[in-house]
């Protein structure tokens, strides 16, 4: 009987592992889906390059938009990132992947290698992004100079050094499809929300999470702790900016500075940095949708010591 | 109660509102964010001259630039040691990298001296001079001020 049970429970076991192996398996996105040859629109790659804000965390240096052998490490409640060289380099960029590769680290947040990648790497967000931009920005990557050198590896404590257990991370919280329009909104605003949710990867500073490192979907763009330990990040609904106009919005991605003309600081002054880059028409649009985001609490700031 | 008690009483209380005042006045914090709030009322009128929102006027940007340069002047000795913690913004950064943000300050004082003359040129000069001067916010904002 005492056999039995054991027997029982080790097979128990054996199944339990066997499922979270199955289940936190890496995915990766088929290759033949990739085989038609893309026409690739460069300057379309460029805008999702500059809203994806790639240079700040895999360039060096404030003013250097070309160079991405790896950045500055990223401070995290988790652990320290040291972001990768995702220069042309054949061997320590990214010059040897394939469409397919590229794709899946984006959207799956796998690696070529069939690592699951942390999601400090913003993949939760890039996924909403559609594969003819993908492509483009892929091609707009290679048309940047090689830069050699690996970055160290991530300084992670236990557990969170077990790239497996991101797979169950996944299953939790990796969980937006691509974009789709709102047919019931304006091409303006549906432009905004797509480069607000899915490039721009807003909502990965501008929403809270909760203790295991998943956005609270309720409190989206509502503000909350600075992930890098460095303050708090505004509230940028309603609630937070309803003074702010449509024009103020825009402004201030183009230039930093705020209605009352502060500067943008924190994490913020490198994504103005980039959506400077962009065209007013995609300023105004991210604006129009910001301003349409309705008001919502986010948690409530610790008192000031 | 002899008078003299009430004396040495009122004596005390005097000194330590007096004592209260000066310790307001020099509490590094409230001044660094007056100047810094100064700072920002002045870049919104010269914004509004550069967009054109505004008519040029020499006069304002003299204002300008004589208060960032005050601002410039006055911040190296705001950041003592004391004034780490409180209500305030400045990250650890600026007393552990404080050579940097020295220099940071000393360059940000350096850009007004060196364009206030093209500032006061005309409004296209004043287009230049802004966005050297602007710089210096957000490089500065980045590295040593809390999000928010």
């Amino acid at each position: 009987m005492v056999r039995n049970l054991i027997g029982l429970g080790v097979a128990a076991g054996v199944i339990a592992i066997a499922a979270f192996w199955f289940f936190t398996a890496p995915k990766v996105e088929p290759a033949a889906e990739f085989a038609t040859a893309h026409k690739a629109d460069l300057v379309n790659g460029k805008t999702m390059f500059d809203i994806g804000g790639c240079v700040s965390c895999h360039a060096k240096g404030r003013d250097d938009r070309t160079h991405l052998g790896g950045g500055e490490p990223l401070t995290s409640p988790f652990g320290t990132f040291f972001p990768p060289n995702i220069s042309s380099d054949p061997n320590d960029g990214i010059g040897r992947w394939t469409e397919a590769q590229f794709v899946t680290a984006m959207r799956d947040g796998t690696s070529p290698s069939g690592e699951h990648l942390y999601p400090a790497f913003p993949y939760p967000s890039y996924r909403r992004v559609t594969t003819a931009d993908l492509r483009d920005l892929f091609a707009y990557l290679k048309t940047l100079p090689p830069v050699q050198g690996r970055a160290p590896d991530h300084n992670l404590p236990f557990p969170f050094n077990i790239r497996r257990l991101v797979g169950g991370w996944k299953l939790l919280f990796l969980n937006a499809t691509p974009f789709t329009p709102d047919p019931g909104r304006s091409a303006q605003w549906n432009r905004g929300a797509y480069l607000v949710n899915g490039p721009g990867h807003c909502a990965e500073c501008h929403t809270a999470r909760n203790a295991l490192g998943g956005l609270l979907d309720g409190e989206r763009f509502a503000g909350g702790p600075d992930p890098e330990g460095k303050g708090w990040v505004p509230n940028i609904t309603q609630k937070g900016i309803g003074s702010w106009s449509e024009k103020d919005v825009a402004d201030f991605l183009q230039s930093g500075m705020t209605p009352e003309f502060d500067s943008a600081g924190g994490g913020m002054a490198a994504v103005i940095r980039n959506t400077a880059q962009l065209t007013d028409a995609d300023r105004q649009a991210m604006a129009v949708y910001i301003k349409s985001l309705p008001p919502i609490d986010g948690p409530v700031r610790p008192a000031k010591k | 109660m002899k008078l003299s008690t009430w004396f040495a009483a009122g004596l005390v209380a005097t000194v330590a509102m007096a004592a209260t005042a000066v310790v307001a006045q020099q509490d590094p914090i409230a001044t660094r964010k007056e100047l810094m709030k100064a700072n920002g009322r002045n870049a919104g009128v010269i914004v509004k001259m550069v967009k054109g929102e505004e008519a040029f006027d020499a006069n304002k940007v003299k204002t300008a630039f004589d208060q960032w340069d005050e601002t410039a002047t006055k911040f190296p000795s705001l950041f003592p040691d004391s004034s780490k913690d409180g209500d305030t913004r400045a990250l650890p950064a600026v007393w552990s990298e404080r050579a940097k943000f020295d220099a940071a300050i000393a360059k940000f004082k350096k850009d007004v001296d060196d364009n206030r003359a093209q500032a006061m040129s005309g409004a296209d000069g004043l287009k230049v001079a802004l966005a050297a001067v602007g710089k210096n916010c957000s490089d500065c904002h980045e590295t040593f001020r809390k999000a928010q």
